[in-house]
C-alpha cells in the first residue's frame, strides 16, 4: 500500500501553506552554501552567537512582526498599506516620551547634561513601550473604523494614513530626528541574550497571536470574514467588529516593529523608519499563501517564513556582493518567482508530479 | 448545416471515467448526440452530469474514454477549443456583460470594422439579423442588455455561442432554473427552431415536466454511472424518477400522513407573532403569526417580497414599522446574532452568496453559527466540533469523503444539507428556510421536506418558502401569500392550487 500513501503524503505536503516558503527558503540556503563560503558558520561570542543565519533572523524580526499582523488584515480581504507610517510614529513617540527635553529652546545646564546620558529617561520604560504601543493601536483602530464601519477600500482607507503617518510622526517631534541613548531601550533592538532579542520579540508575539486566533474562534470567523462576507453576516457573525480587530492587532504588530527598529538606530527618524516595510510585510505574506485581495485561509507560520525568505534573499545579495541599489530589482524578481510558482499552472504541474510518482514503481 | 457522418450522430463519448481526490466521478459513461435533436442529461446532484459537460467542452480531461466527433476522434484541450469543434456551451451563469449593449453582447471581439474603427450601423444590423434568423426573437440590440429579462440574456447567450464559429451543437447547462413559465416557453420555442435547423442540443434541468415538453431523447446518470439512454415518449415519468433516485416513491405518499398527523400537534401559544411588521420600499406592513409544531407556507413569485420578508423576522434589516413577538418577548434589537440566540434562524436563498463559506470545511461550516452563539471566546474543543458536524453529516446523509473537505467540493445538495446542518446544530425554534431545495434533484429534494415536516413534530416552527406551489402545498398546514410586497392572503394548507395562484397573481 505504498504508493498511494506517498501520493497523499505529497498531495497534504503541497497544499499546505508552509510548502512553497519552506523550498524557497531550502533553494536559497542552497545556493548560499555553494557560493559563499562560511554562510553556515555561527560563532560564539560569550555567551552570544554570530553568523549569516543569526542576522537573517535579527534582520528579519520587523518584517517577521509587521507579517503576523498583516495577514490577520489581508485574511479578512484587506490590506494595510499604512504600517510602515505606524512604525515611523511609534518611534517618534517613544523618542519623545524617553526624551523631551531635545525638542527644548533653551535648557538649564543640569538638564542639558540628561539629554545624551545612556541612563536617563523622561518616563520608565514600560510607560514608554505601553504608550507607544496604545498610540500604535488607536492607528490600527482608525484605519479599521474606515474599512469597517464608513466602508472604504482597505487599499483606500489605509492610504490615508500611509502618507499622512510620516507628517504626524514629524509633528510629534517637532521635525526633530531625536537621538536615543536611553540604553535599556536599545536593547530592544540590538540586545543579545544567545540569540537577539528582538527574536524571542517575535516568538512571543507569534505565540501570543497564535493563541489569539487559533485557541479562540476568532481564526475561524477571521477565516468566514474573508472567505464570503455576506454568508458570515447571515451566520451571526459581527464582521465589522472583527475587521477591526485585526486592523488593531496589525497597528499592534507595527508598533512593536516600530519599537525595535527604531532602537536598532538609536533614532527616530521619521523619514525613513519602516520606509517600504509594507509592501515588504504584504510580500511576506503572500509568499505564506494567504491570499492578497481575497483573504481566506491564512497561516501566520508561513508569514513568518515568507518573511526570513524576503530577508535571506536581501542578505544573501550582500554576501554575493551584489550592491545595494540592485536589491530592488532582485526583489522585483522575487515577486515574479511568486506568482509564478502560485498560478493555477504550477499548481498543476505540482499534482501531476505526485501523480507521477504513482505511477513509478 | 452540419455534415452527417453515417451512423449520424455529431457526437459520441464512448467509456468516460474520470475521477477526482477523493471521488470518482465517472466510471465508463458513454453518451451520444444525433443531429437535430433534444436530448435530456438527467441526474441527481453529484451524478456527474457536470463533469461529463466539462470533458465534453474541453475544461477537464477524461482519464480514460475517448470522443469521436462526427465519427473521428477527438481531443478536447480547451473551452476555445471546444468552440473551434462546434460545440458550443451556455452555462447557469450567464457571463456577458449587462452593461454592453446586445449587438456589443453579441459580436464582442468580432466588431466589423470601416477604416480601423468600429462600424456601429452594421454592428447593429448584423446583430438584429443573427437574432432573427436564428432564434427568430426581434430585439432592439442598441439597448443595453441588463434591460432585458434573464430569458433574452440567455437567447442572447445562445445567439452568441452558436455565432462564433459554425456551431453544430449547443450543450445548455440548466438554462430554466431562474426563468418565468413565459420565458422557458420563449426559450424552447428558440430551442425547436435551432432543432429544426439540425443543431443537436444537450439539455440539462431538474424539471421532469421539461424534459417531457421538450426534449427527444433522455439519458440518466447516476452515481457516475449511466442508467440508461430512453425516447422520451416511451418513458414514464414515475420510471424516469425512480432511475434518477435508484429507488421507488413511496416517501411523498408518507409525507401526507405525517403532514397530517403533525397538524394534531400544533401549540396553541404563538411562537412568533408580528404586527404591523415593514420596511417601507421593501415590505408592506403585515401581521403574521406562528405556532410551534407548524410549516407555514409562504408564497409568492419571485419578487413578491416573500424574501424580503423573511429577511425581517431575521434581523438582516431593521424594520422602520410595527412590531415583533418571539416566544411572549418583544424584539427590541434586529440582527442575525440577536435572532440567532433567541433561537429564530434563516437559511438564505442564494446559498453561494450568503450561505456557504467556500473554503471552510464541512465541520468548520456546520459549527459556524453554533460558535457565534458560544462567542469569540468559548471556542469549542476539537473533539466536540467533530461530534456535532458528524452527528449532522450522518443525520442528513451528508455525503462527503471527509470533515475536513473544503464545503466547495461538494455538490449543490450536499451544500444544501450542510447549511440546514448548521442552522440545526443551535437548536432553534423557529426555522425559516428560504428556497431550501431550489437547483436540488428530487432524491434531495424529498429528504429536505421530509425533514421541514419532522422538525415539526419535534414542536419546532418552520417558515417554508418555495416557488414551486406543488412543494409548498405538500409540506404547509397553513400557507400565506405575497404579492408586490403586501401578504395578500393566507389559507388552510388543504387549499386549491387554482386558488393560491391567483391570489400570487395579485388577485386577493
Amino acid at each position: 500500500m505504498r504508493p498511494p500513501r506517498s501520493r497523499q503524503l505529497w498531495r497534504r505536503a503541497t497544499e499546505s501553506k508552509l510548502f512553497f516558503p519552506v523550498v524557497m527558503l531550502g533553494f536559497i540556503l542552497l545556493v548560499d552554501s555553494i557560493l559563499v563560503p562560511g554562510f553556515f558558520s555561527i560563532q560564539p561570542r560569550g555567551m552570544n552567537l554570530y553568523g549569516s543565519l543569526i542576522d537573517i533572523l535579527r534582520n528579519a524580526s520587523t518584517i517577521m512582526l509587521l507579517a503576523i499582523g498583516m495577514t490577520l488584515v489581508i485574511a479578512t480581504g484587506g490590506v494595510d498599506l499604512s504600517v510602515g507610517a505606524v512604525m515611523a510614529i511609534a518611534a517618534s513617540v517613544a523618542a519623545l516620551l524617553m526624551n523631551p527635553y531635545v525638542l527644548a529652546k533653551e535648557l538649564p545646564p543640569h538638564l542639558m547634561r540628561l539629554i545624551n546620558d545612556p541612563h536617563f529617561t523622561f518616563q520608565p520604560l514600560w510607560v514608554v513601550i505601553l504608550v507607544t504601543l496604545l498610540v500604535a493601536m488607536a492607528c490600527g483602530l482608525w484605519n479599521g473604523w474606515l474599512v469597517a464601519y464608513v466602508r472604504i477600500q482597505p487599499m483606500v482607507a489605509t492610504l490615508i494614513l500611509m502618507i499622512a503617518g510620516r507628517g504626524i510622526a514629524q509633528l510629534i517631534t517637532n521635525g526633530v530626528r531625536i537621538q536615543i541613548f536611553y540604553e535599556p531601550y536599545a536593547f530592544i533592538g540590538q540586545g543579545w541574550a544567545i540569540l537577539p532579542f528582538s527574536v524571542y520579540l517575535v516568538a512571543v508575539v507569534y505565540g501570543a497571536i497564535w493563541v489569539i486566533t487559533r485557541r479562540t474562534a476568532i481564526g475561524m470567523f477571521i477565516e468566514s470574514v474573508g472567505i464570503n462576507a455576506r454568508a458570515s453576516f447571515f451566520s451571526g457573525i459581527n464582521e465589522k467588529r472583527i475587521k477591526l480587530l485585526a486592523y488593531v492587532i496589525c497597528g499592534l504588530c507595527a508598533g512593536l516593529a516600530g519599537l525595535v527598529a527604531s532602537a536598532n538606530i538609536k533614532t527616530s527618524d521619521a523619514n525613513n523608519i519602516g520606509l517600504t516595510y509594507e509592501l515588504d510585510a504584504i510580500l511576506a505574506v503572500v509568499i505564506g499563501g494567504t491570499v492578497l485581495g481575497a483573504g481566506g485561509r491564512f497561516s501566520l507560520l508561513a508569514s513568518l517564513l515568507g518573511a526570513i525568505v524576503m530577508q535571506a534573499v536581501t542578505t544573501s545579495m550582500y554576501a554575493l556582493g551584489v550592491p545595494a541599489f540592485a536589491l530592488q530589482a532582485i526583489k522585483g524578481l522575487v515577486v515574479i518567482v511568486v506568482i509564478l510558482v502560485y498560478s493555477e499552472q504550477a499548481r498543476g504541474l505540482l499534482r501531476g508530479l505526485g501523480t507521477r510518482k504513482e505511477a513509478s514503481p | 448545416m452540419p455534415e452527417r457522418d453515417p451512423t449520424g450522430l455529431l457526437v459520441s463519448m464512448q467509456g468516460i471515467s474520470k475521477s477526482f481526490p477523493g471521488v470518482q466521478a465517472l466510471i465508463g459513461v458513454d453518451f451520444d448526440l444525433r443531429a437535430g435533436e433534444i436530448h435530456a442529461l438527467m441526474g441527481g446532484n453529484g451524478a456527474g452530469k457536470s463533469t461529463l459537460i466539462k470533458i465534453l467542452t474541453g475544461v477537464e480531461k477524461p482519464d480514460s474514454g475517448r470522443i469521436l466527433l462526427e465519427g473521428s476522434e477527438v481531443v478536447v484541450r480547451s473551452p476555445q477549443h471546444a468552440q473551434a469543434l462546434g460545440i458550443s456551451t451556455v452555462y447557469q451563469e450567464i457571463n456577458l456583460c449587462p452593461n454592453l449593449t446586445v449587438a456589443e453582447n453579441i459580436l464582442i471581439g468580432r466588431q466589423p470594422t470601416r477604416l480601423g474603427a468600429i462600424d456601429w450601423k452594421k454592428m447593429n444590423r448584423e446583430a438584429s439579423e443573427i437574432l432573427l434568423r436564428v432564434l427568430g426573437i426581434d430585439i432592439e440590440v442598441t439597448r443595453t442588455l441588463g434591460d432585458y429579462s434573464v430569458a433574452i440574456q440567455q437567447m442572447v447567450a445562445i445567439a452568441r455561442s452558436l455565432e462564433i464559429e459554425s456551431a453544430k451543437m449547443l450543450i445548455l447547462d440548466e438554462p430554466t432554473s431562474s426563468l418565468s413559465s413565459h420565458e422557458t416557453d420563449q426559450l424552447f420555442e428558440v430551442m425547436r427552431r435551432l432543432k429544426g435547423q439540425q443543431v443537436g442540443i444537450v439539455f440539462i434541468t431538474h424539471f421532469i415536466d421539461q424534459v417531457y415538453r421538450i426534449s427527444d431523447r433522455v439519458t440518466v446518470i447516476r452515481n457516475g454511472k449511466r442508467v440508461g439512454t430512453f425516447d422520451t415518449a416511451s418513458l414514464p415519468r414515475m420510471d424516469l424518477v425512480e432511475k434518477m433516485i435508484g429507488r421507488t416513491i413511496t416517501e411523498f405518499d408518507e409525507m401526507s400522513k405525517i403532514k397530517a398527523a403533525t397538524g394534531e400537534q400544533i401549540g396553541a401559544q404563538p411562537v412568533v407573532t408580528t404586527r404591523e411588521l415593514g420596511l417601507s420600499g421593501d415590505v408592506h406592513p403585515f401581521d403574521l403569526t406562528l405556532y410551534p409544531g407548524e410549516v407555514l407556507g409562504l408564497a409568492g413569485l419571485v419578487g413578491s417580497g416573500r424574501t424580503e420578508a423573511a429577511g425581517l423576522l431575521f434581523g438582516l434589516e431593521s424594520p422602520d414599522s410595527g412590531s415583533m413577538e418571539v416566544e411572549g418577548k418583544v424584539v427590541a434589537k434586529f440582527s442575525p446574532f440577536a435572532s440567532i440566540t433567541r433561537g429564530l434562524v434563516l437559511t438564505p436563498e442564494d446559498r453561494k452568496a450568503a450561505g456557504v463559506v467556500e473554503h471552510l470545511s464541512v465541520r468548520e461550516n456546520i459549527i459556524l453559527a453554533l460558535q457565534v452563539g458560544q462567542g469569540w471566546f468559548k471556542y469549542l474543543r476539537r473533539p466536540q466540533q467533530d461530534e456535532i458536524a458528524e452527528r449532522y453529516v450522518e443525520l442528513l446523509g451528508i455525503s462527503t469523503p471527509s470533515l475536513e473537505t473544503p464545503v466547495k467540493n461538494l455538490s449543490g445538495g450536499n451544500q444544501q444539507k450542510v447549511i440546514l446542518a448548521r442552522w440545526l446544530a443551535v437548536n432553534p425554534h423557529v426555522l425559516i428556510l428560504d428556497e431550501p431545495t431550489r437547483g436540488i434533484d428530487i432524491g434531495t429534494k424529498a429528504e429536505i421536506q421530509k425533514l421541514v415536516l419532522s422538525l415539526a413534530e419535534e414542536g419546532k416552527a418552520c417558515i417554508f418558502i418555495s416557488s414551486e406551489l406543488e412543494e409548498v402545498m405538500r409540506c404547509s398546514h397553513r400557507i400565506a401569500v405575497m404579492s408586490e410586497g403586501r401578504k395578500v392572503a393566507e389559507y388552510d394548507g388543504g387549499v386549491e392550487e387554482k386558488v393560491l395562484m391567483h391570489s400570487m397573481a395579485g388577485g386577493g
